[in-house]
């Protein structure tokens, strides 16, 4: 048994943030698998929970007219990795989460949780970062849109009042069109382990001039929250696109992320593997961004051709995916 | 707080069921207590271990880290869900026998119903991607060789 002030379920945003309001020292649960931990461990015991699991909206990955990239927060893991949308527009994010736990986990995990747990470990974090995205709020007040640096206080907090729903992860069209990423994560074992650091990179490069045209790069606990790193974007934007480009990222990086010493890893250790895997998750990046630009290039003809494949390979998913979903048709 | 209970109806080992449940309950207590399905295992209780590993429409989850409450609607397999009707065991748990992946037993049922997701993608597994679909399950006496060995016997057989 979980120790359980009481248990309420909301079938729509509205009535959730209603509940939380009916309820102020309730918490919002949705995949459970950082909350009910808690619970047991005893850092939540005795909590009140309104369950946001159930709502149909905070499901679904949809691309509005704009061209915008709204992420339901309910999302499993899981199913973002196989979500057609996810690996056509935005595949290092599906690569990323794939990289939480194990599988049972992120059958479960959401990437609403992911970010509202505030962990600095957190595996969807450093691309979320990168890839500038909004968080669609909703309260009592209305909606409001909130960047990832201004939402993430420190470790575990995040600025969420009581009453207030994460509904979505937007990522706007100009900033994943032409970009493409990659992520690395660097922990102990290839599964069930927490990040000793992480890297997220996503580029846009310009193949005419062969330079790197706009770069962004996140750390995962490299300091208190995760870390952007200006400074060495800055640099390496408008440097050409040669082996001594990675060098260079590995170097500056080094300069200026400040990580601590814990028992999981010293300070000396976490800054020789930062700039490592920041030359590597550039590398990769820039590999792919290559790739993208010059199915771009050789014409829209291809183009068209590369999309109906991935669409393609996207049903193929969906096709696995329904079965389930008949079976919770007929049950109820 | 109150006893607070939730009435639910789900599909268990192709049984339908409706159950009053304990909101505060893990699927986990449901499956064990409730329907003595004692195949499902409790190890660790905070979702690291996979002995309580069950099939949820169609996926794999840590049955001790999800409300019962939550299972309404749902269609849920535990190991004693693929017993044959003449008490047969399946193809992926006699290979489990044959390449000796089975020591003390406790994680085996977790093991096997991983195993039986994966294995029903159809897809031809390399080593890696089935030490990657695997990797939510402990097993503290075979050192994982065989199990890998067992699922890579089915999974070849299945492909020729």
């Amino acid at each position: 048994m979980y120790d359980l002030e009481g248990y309420w379920e909301a079938g729509t945003v509205e009535e959730a943030v209603q509940l939380l309001e009916d309820h102020p020292a309730a918490k919002i649960i949705c995949g459970g698998s950082d909350v009910l931990i808690k619970i047991r461990e005893g850092k939540l015991a005795g909590t009140g929970l309104v369950s946001i699991r159930g709502i149909p909206l905070l499901q679904k990955v949809t691309l509005k007219e704009n061209g915008d990239l709204y992420i339901g927060a309910a999302m499993t893991f899981s199913h973002l990795t196989s979500h057609p949308l996810i690996r056509r527009l935005v595949p290092v994010l599906g690569e990323a989460v794939d990289q939480v736990g194990g599988p049972q986990v992120r059958n479960i995990g959401t990437i609403g949780g992911n970010i509202c747990n505030g962990a600095v470990s957190a595996d969807s974090a450093p691309t979320v970062f990168s890839l500038e995205c909004r968080l669609r709020i909703e309260g009592k007040a209305g909606v409001r849109f909130s960047d990832m640096k201004s939402f993430y206080l420190g470790p575990g907090r995040v600025n969420l009042a009581q009453g207030e729903v994460l509904t979505h992860i937007v990522v706007p069209r100009e900033k994943y069109e032409g970009y493409a990423g990659h992520y690395i994560k660097y922990s102990m074992r290839n599964a069930m382990d927490i990040a000793t650091l992480s890297c997220s990179t996503v580029c846009k490069i310009d193949l005419k001039k062969n330079v790197l045209e706009d770069v962004k790069m996140t750390f995962g606990v490299a300091a208190a929250v995760p870390l952007r790193v200006p400074k060495t974007e800055e640099a390496l934007k408008g440097q050409p696109l040669r082996e001594e480009l990675y060098g260079l990222a590995a170097g500056l990086v080094r300069q200026e992320i400040n990580p601590r010493d814990s028992w999981r890893a010293s300070r000396a250790f976490r800054l020789q593997i930062g700039g490592e895997i920041a030359a590597r998750s550039l590398r990769e990046a820039v590999l792919r961004a290559r790739a993208q630009e010059e199915v771009r290039l050789r014409g829209p003809k291809q183009q068209e051709k590369v999309q109906i494949e991935a669409e393609q390979t996207g049903q193929q998913q969906e096709i696995m995916q329904p079965e389930s979903d008949q079976h919770r048709k007929e049950v109820r | 707080m109150p006893e607070q209970m939730k009435m639910i109806q789900c599909v268990v080992n192709g049984r339908k069921e409706t159950l009053c449940v304990d909101v505060r309950e893990s699927l986990l207590d449901m499956l064990r207590n409730r329907l003595g399905l004692t195949s499902v295992k409790k190890g660790c209780e905070v979702g690291e271990c996979g002995a309580c590993t069950v099939i949820l429409d169609g996926e794999t989850i840590d049955s001790c880290i999800y409300l019962a409450a939550w299972a309404d609607g749902r269609e849920i397999t535990t190991l004693e869900g693929l017993l044959g009707p003449n008490g047969e065991l399946t193809r992926i748990q006699e290979a489990f026998l044959e390449e000796g992946a089975v020591q003390c037993g406790f994680c085996t049922p977790g093991f096997i119903l991983s195993a039986e997701v994966l294995l029903r993608r159809g897809e031809k597994l390399s080593r890696e991607m089935i030490r990657k679909h695997m990797a939510g399950n402990l097993c503290r006496c075979t050192g994982y060789e065989n199990i890998v060995n067992a699922v890579e016997k089915v999974n070849r057989e299945r492909n020729e």
